[in-house]
């Protein structure tokens, strides 16, 4: 087999193990898409001043915010704990003694995670638009957005390889996961819309790391604010760090 | 590479590995044949899991010179990874996946692999074909590691500790699966804590303790526990007392031993006495050393340093 079939082949298997893993399938598929029913229905129809002068519809807001949100689950959480289960079971330590190359193995995770945040991008933006008439990007500003989400995916597909190398033990990986990743949805804008009236010293803590600019680089294209560049240089950066990060110190058997 | 490597299906020179300060490995030499079935036996902590992962490619080794199928498991893994299948002692598989799509999945990994029915078939799990992992017992999962390691149709099998945790009779399966692959021709590894697993399966076997390998040979005649003494035993009414000529030692009241090579005479000279002195010789048994008594013997605390004396 060459290697793209052999990647092809790969992704048909993580793929069917995926949807046949309750775990998998509520957390990363149905979760993003049932607070995006709870958040649009409890505030859909009020409206926030997002800048200065900028006030938009609410459901909009949670539209973008949970499609960066599903992106997160499906690459970082995904991948983080995926991995530190497979790990600690010895999945990956049996895979190691085969001849699939580590590159193709790694390589269809990460594409089967990419797969799965669009799906969840699709659903959310038509759900956004079916019942809520958010307005979706369009032109340049989809350009721009779609950039975002392949950078920000593979992105936080990196950051996921990477947090493995700090997880002990699969017991341990929903925590880190997810005391890694909260507070910063929570920071970035996600969960809560920041708005211009948030504490200057709370959103200078939140440039700091990804999820932040990863999330406004999303919701430009559907709130209408201009677009920056520097999200996603921002973003890439902390994506080749974790890239690094895993390159160096992942681990194909388990922890002792 | 030296030529000798060649008719070998694996060479160790001079195996050194530690961990931290814990000598794993002091010094290990092996040689194992094509086509034969080779026990690694020894306690807990043994060695036996370091020497097979070094051999796999898993493991670097401190010191030594390793050739499995000709090839340098950490130079040329991959050339390696091709032609070898792997059990390891704690494994574990994606378990949202049915038992023929595993053994399929592994299998599109390797440039010439065999076809699954056959390999459910050798492994006895063609009635578990669609079942989800998840669903198999462990006897079935461990035939599962079999399987899964049979995917690429290697030359040469790895099983670390193949059957520890089973029943009796999941043993006697694997024990089975595993002398069909001695039919098709496979070169075997496998490491065990049992006696009788050893005794059954291997043409050869090494019993290491301590990271060193204390005796080496056929199971019948390792360490020369066929040239070893064997004992009569026997017990005798009260009050009869051996003659002196039978060499008989009292071990207990009434209980007597003899120690002797030459079994089948002393058994004639103790019998006709018996017969002709009118005696019931109660519990008349003969015991010869048993695999289990070597082993103990060459694992215990001290047994190491006799050892070589045994096996001149
Ligand atoms: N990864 C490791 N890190 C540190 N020490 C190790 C490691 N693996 C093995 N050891 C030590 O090396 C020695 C040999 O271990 P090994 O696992 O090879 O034994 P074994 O014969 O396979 O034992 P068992 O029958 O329990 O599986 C032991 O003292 C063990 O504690
Ligand atoms: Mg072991």
């Amino acid at each position: 087999m060459n290697s793209v079939a052999m990647l092809e082949n790969q992704i048909k298997y993580i793929n069917k193990a995926f949807w046949r893993n309750p775990a998998s399938a509520f957390f990363t598929f149905s979760f993003p898409l049932m607070f995006l029913v709870i958040f649009t229905s409890l505030l859909g129809h009020h409206s926030i001043e997002i800048q200065p002068g900028h006030s938009v519809d609410i459901s909009t807001y949670y539209v973008a915010a949970m499609a960066a949100y599903a992106v997160v689950t499906a690459c970082y959480n995904n991948i983080a704990m995926g991995l530190a289960f497979q790990r600690d079971s010895g999945v990956l330590k049996r895979t190691r003694g085969t001849p699939i190359p580590s590159g193709i193995y790694i390589l269809g995770r990460l594409l089967h995670a990419l797969f799965v945040a669009v799906i969840l991008v699709i659903i959310t933006a038509a759900y956004g638009k079916l019942f809520y008439h958010a307005t979706l990007p369009t032109g340049t500003a989809l350009f721009e957005f779609l950039v975002m989400l392949i950078v920000g995916s593979l992105t936080f597909c990196a950051l996921g390889f990477a947090i493995t190398v700090v997880i002990p033990n699969a017991d341990a990986a929903p925590a880190i996961v997810n005391a890694s990743m909260l507070p910063l949805l929570f920071l970035s804008g996600i969960f809560i819309p920041i708005t211009s009236t948030a504490p200057s010293w709370l959103i200078w803590i939140a440039k700091v790391f990804p999820v932040y600019h990863f999330a406004w680089g999303m919701k430009s294209g559907f709130l209408g604010t201009p677009f920056d560049w520097m999200h996603v240089v921002i973003v890439a950066a902390w994506g080749l760090g974790g890239f690094l990060v895993s390159f160096r110190f992942f681990s194909w058997e388990p922890k002792r | 590479m030296d030529s000798h490597y060649s008719s070998a299906a694996i060479s160790v020179r001079g195996l050194k590995k530690s961990y931290g300060n814990t000598l794993a490995l002091r010094g290990v030499d092996l040689e194992i044949q094509q086509g034969e079935i080779f026990a690694l036996l020894g306690p807990n902590g043994a060695g036996k899991t370091t020497i097979v992962e070094i051999l796999e490619g898993f493991r670097h080794r401190d010191e030594g010179d390793v050739a499995v199928l000709g090839i340098d498991p950490n130079r040329q893994p991959m050339a390696l990874k091709i032609r070898i299948g792997i059990v390891l002692q704690s494994t574990g598989v994606e378990r949202y996946l049915s038992v023929a799509e595993t053994v399929k999945m592994y299998s599109s990994y390797y440039p010439h692999p065999r076809p699954v029915g056959e390999i459910l078939g050798l492994v006895g799990l063609e009635a578990k074909r669609d079942e989800r992992v998840l669903r198999l017992s462990g006897g079935q999962q461990r035939r599962l590691d079999v399987a899964i390691a049979l995917a690429g149709d290697p030359d040469l099998l790895f099983l670390d500790e193949p059957t520890t945790g089973f029943d009796p009779s999941a043993r006697r399966e694997v024990w089975e699966v595993i002398k069909n692959l001695q039919s098709l021709g496979k070169t075997v590894v496998l490491t065990t804590h049992f006696m009788d697993e050893a005794q059954y399966l291997a043409d050869r076997l090494a019993i290491i303790a301590n990271g060193k390998i204390v005796a080496e040979g056929e199971p019948e005649t390792l360490a020369g526990r066929d040239r070893m003494l064997a004992t009569v035993r026997f017990s005798l009414p009260d009050g009869v007392v051996p003659p002196l000529h039978l060499g008989a030692r009292m071990t207990a009241a009434h209980a007597y031993e003899v120690k002797t090579t030459l079994v089948t005479k002393d058994l004639f000279d103790l019998t006709s006495w018996a017969m002709s002195a009118g005696v019931d010789l109660e519990d008349l048994r003969v015991d010869r050393p048993t695999l289990e008594d070597v082993y103990l013997e060459l694992t215990t605390e001290g047994g190491a340093s006799k050892s070589k004396e045994v096996e001149s």
